[in-house]
């Protein structure tokens, strides 16, 4: 059993102590909001906050997951509101297909948070997710918007 | 036979209200699509909407999403045509809708010469050859009802309704039509009398379709070119949006699939009892060509198979590698024995006896498509009856190809569309994910989600083919090309990637074809990706050659294309083409039309001391003839860009002992933020036929960089991807 608090609710999970995050969230607390894009913490796409800090989780064990605080895509609304990255990214028409986004939009969270008002270097040195599209240029407005929010 | 005239369909909408449908035929533009349907003589393509008691405006769209807005960009034309409310269009995919299924109100229509629906240009190459193969199995059945849209079949069925609705209204209020104006969702009289569509929408029901109906002019749109926030966007956001892999049935196995690394191998044998023993594991499946672990968790199957030694008989193909593909295409290059592609005068006459002449070869390695969700497919089994859940860009011609994988009538398959984490071609005509999850389902009790490891969709995917292309070119004294001869191998989709917009005297274009086994797909522009590269960095070696600046040499040679002149010169006037770069940088141009729309790039790029290029910034001017919505297709043509700017810096799958080398991101790079170039796009809006959008952006990208470099460097790099090389010395790295 790994006990850990996602999106504010406690979860006791039976799984191997090597399963990674990802599939915990996405298989076993059908929180699909997070994305498998490779598995081995290339891309991005399964970015979730642990404990404030953006992690890949796919390469997260969930044995490491006891006892934090994980926050996913689906736990960024505050009372049915979105929050304020989320509403950047809607302003700026920023997903295409969107799979990534989540995992983007988590990134630009934790950018946020250390970094209230990121330049562009900044940006570029955080943001290090892949978008297949290419909707680069929308999320960098998205960021930059989000920041005078 | 019907007469070339079209019709539209009305009737009550299975909730009250009006249901229209408008479809057309034959379609005259595509070779392919016209070859399949000619075998019945007629292809139909329906559009349809239904307005509510309610007053709201569905729209149905028989397209899928894949971020190129096209669940929004349709129903806006319609509604434009309709004088909808926008804040009343909902939009529908097919075929959730049983009215739209419906056999019976799809019996006529036909309006020649149609061209593919803009919008879709870019998925509908494929979507209409399959489409015409399933017409062919629907005949079979005995059923005519196929659907498809476009441009014009939104918009008549757009104008048809609001015409019906005017009509509802004279007639109730006993006034003439020509007195009812319609707007915004609702119709009035100057007497006063008001109504809202939904008000008048089941008397217009019980009208006929008008024979005919004008469409707007484009200075009267309200809805049509303006920049209209997508439907498929706030899901995305929230992670509420249901991908392929995030179907959750109850009762669902998932299953992670391996097929034989060799193209064209298969399974001789596989000991399954070391993923038995796996907590979790359900069953190991056998297919012909692979094997599957079935697990209660995506994880734990994935876990399984890596436990799993299988034996595979690799088959023919177990000792081709890229060198040997290259060799091969050279050899068959010399062989010379070409097909032709096209040609005008006597290109080799003319090259025999002229004083000046440039050759030059280029190559380009195979790419794998990298969607950044894997494909996947649910799948299952019941009574005979097969479900299908996935992201497909051609739902039709995926269903039919699931009738023809489980060898079942195409009656007893039913598709359902998920959300699709990117399409780019991969999830179009190539269906081997389908295959294989058809084949684990028939073996599974209950739901199977059918899973492609990121390895295995690199591995197992349907590549943009590897091509080596010899170009050779005459120049006058004058700098004017008086031939042009190009000889490649491969020739896909669309035919018309080969040809230039140049106005050079006698031209001979040909090709080998059919040089190697490795899958072929589609891939974001097709042919174009890598015609782009070859004709439009061998045009910049001619215009050096001719001693000419590659901007002006390229408008000396569109004489007879006013349309790519404009786009060039709008092109070369954004980037400040005159003005002299910043130290260290410099700028390359290149112009491609493709899927209808014409863009003119110009990259600026400079080197880092590793002799890596950055890529600063893309000026793109484009003419699609019309822009639906110009957000989404900024997006579009930045988004085709970065695609390309991949290919161009990174993209290189190779091949060795029949498999693919490339497994995974690190070894596949991708362009990131970092690397992305500012990048300002403007519109030409010519009114000619409306163009694609996701793929014009993609052609041009490489040359414009390649063209750049040797601005920068004075070398010339005729082989992607540009990460092969030290850019400073143009040496292969080693
Ligand atoms: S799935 Fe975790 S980084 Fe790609
Ligand atoms: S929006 Fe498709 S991968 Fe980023």
């Amino acid at each position: 059993m790994v006990s850990m608090t996602v999106n504010g609710a406690s979860h006791a999970v039976d799984v191997e102590e090597g399963m990674p995050l990802l599939w915990v969230l996405r298989d076993v607390l059908n929180l699909t909001g997070t994305k498998y894009g490779c598995g081995v913490a290339a891309c991005g796409a399964c970015t979730v906050l642990v404990d404030g800090v953006a992690t890949r989780s796919c390469v997260f064990p969930a044995a490491s997951a006891a006892g934090k605080t994980i926050t996913t895509i689906e736990g960024l609304k505050t009372g049915g509101t979105l929050h304020r990255v989320q509403q950047a990214w809607v302003d700026a028409q920023a997903p295409q297909c969107g799979y990534c986004q989540s995992g983007q939009i988590m990134a630009a969270v934790a950018l946020l948070t250390e970094k209230p008002k990121p330049t562009d270097a900044e940006i570029d040195a955080a943001m290090t997710n892949i978008c297949r599209c290419g909707s680069y240029a929308q999320i960098r407005t998205a960021i930059h918007a989000a920041a005078k929010a | 036979m019907v007469s070339r005239r079209f019709f539209i369909f009305s009737g009550i909408a299975a909730a009250g209200g009006l249901a229209i449908g408008y479809a057309l035929m034959p379609l005259t533009t595509l070779g392919r699509a016209r070859k399949i349907a000619g075998k019945d003589g007629a292809t139909m393509v329906t559009a349809w909407v239904r307005i509510g008691t309610d007053n709201s405006v569905t729209v149905i769209v028989p397209h899928s999403e894949m971020g190129q807005g096209v669940h929004t960009s349709l129903p806006m034309m319609l509604a434009e045509e309709l004088d909808a409310d926008w804040s009343l269009v909902r939009m529908e995919q097919a075929p959730a809708d049983k009215a739209f299924a419906n056999a019976a109100l799809a019996q006529g229509f036909l309006r020649g010469d149609k061209t593919i629906p803009s919008v879709l240009a870019g998925t509908a190459d494929f979507s209409f050859r399959k489409i015409a193969e399933v017409i062919n199995l629907q005949v079979t059945g005995g059923s005519t009802s196929v659907r498809f849209t476009g441009v014009e079949g939104m918009r008549r069925t757009g104008a048809a309704a609001r015409a019906m609705l005017i009509k509802a209204a004279a007639t109730s209020w006993g006034v003439p039509e020509a007195e009812v104006i319609a707007k915004q969702s609702k119709l009035s009289h100057a007497s006063g009398k008001t109504a809202t569509y939904g008000e008048m929408a089941a008397i217009a029901a019980s009208f006929d379709a008008p024979a005919d109906v004008p469409l707007k002019a484009k200075k009267d749109y309200t809805i049509v070119g303006k920049p209209i926030a997508r439907f498929d966007i706030p899901p995305k956001v929230d992670g509420t949006a249901v991908y392929g892999l995030d179907l959750r049935l109850p009762n669902l196995s998932f299953a992670v699939v391996a097929a034989s690394p060799v193209f064209g191998g298969t399974l001789k044998s596989v000991d399954a009892a070391p993923a038995k023993a796996m907590r979790g594991v359900k069953q190991v499946v056998k297919l012909a060509d692979a094997v599957a672990v079935v697990a209660d968790n995506t994880w734990r199957a994935k876990e399984a198979l890596l436990a799993l030694k299988p034996v595979w008989d690799d088959g023919p193909n177990a000792t081709i590698s890229s060198q040997s593909i290259f060799a091969a295409m050279d050899a068959a290059l010399d062989a010379g024995k070409f097909k032709t592609d096209h040609s005008t005068g006597d290109a080799d006459a003319v090259l025999k006896g002229a004083k000046k002449i440039i050759e030059a070869t280029y190559c380009v390695p195979y790419l794998a498509h990298a969607t950044m969700e894997t494909v996947n497919c649910t799948a299952h089994f019941e009574n005979d009856k097969l479900t299908v859940w996935g992201g497909f860009q051609d739902g039709l011609g995926a269903r039919a190809a699931a009738a023809k994988f489980a060898g079942i009538s195409i009656d007893d398959v039913s598709l359902h569309h998920t959300a699709m984490g990117g399409g780019f071609g991969r999830r179009g005509s190539t269906l081997n994910y389908l295959k294989h999850a058809i084949g684990v389902a028939r073996q599974v009790q209950g739901p199977v989600q059918v899973v492609f490891t990121r390895e295995e969709d690199m591995t197992q995917d349907n590549y943009r083919h590897a091509s080596v292309s010899r170009m050779k070119a005459a120049l006058d004294e004058k700098g004017k090309v008086t031939a042009w001869l190009h000889q490649f191998t491969e020739k896909f989709d669309p035919p018309e990637a080969t040809m230039v917009n140049y106005d050079f005297a006698n031209q001979a274009s040909r090709y080998v074809k059919g040089l190697n086994p490795i899958p072929w797909g589609p891939w974001r522009s097709v042919d174009h990706t890598q015609m782009g590269f070859f004709i439009e960095t061998f045009v910049d070696e001619l215009a050096y050659a001719a001693g000419q600046d590659p901007f002006a040499f390229r408008r000396a040679h569109l004489g007879g294309a006013p349309r790519h002149k404009a786009v060039l010169e709008l092109a070369a006037a954004m980037a400040g083409w005159e003005t002299k770069p910043a130290q260290g940088r410099a700028r390359g141009i290149a112009i491609r039309d493709a899927f209808g729309t014409i863009v003119a790039q110009v990259a600026e790029v400079s080197l880092n001391a590793d002799g890596r290029v950055r890529v600063h910034q893309v000026w793109s001017a484009v003419d699609p003839g019309e822009v639906i919505n110009p957000a989404t297709f900024v997006a579009q043509i930045q988004g085709g860009a970065i695609y390309g700017l991949t290919a161009a810096l990174y993209g290189e799958i190779t091949i060795d002992k029949g498999r693919v080398v490339q497994r995974n991101f690190p070894d596949y790079e991708m362009v990131r933020m970092a690397d992305a170039p500012q990048h300002e796009v403007r519109f030409i809006e010519s009114g000619a036929r409306t163009g694609g959008a996701g793929e014009p952006g993609t052609a041009p990208i490489a040359a414009a960089v390649g063209n750049a470099l040797f601005a920068l460097t004075g070398k010339r790099i005729r082989e992607l991807p540009f990460k092969n090389f030290d850019l400073n010395t143009g040496n292969r790295r080693s």
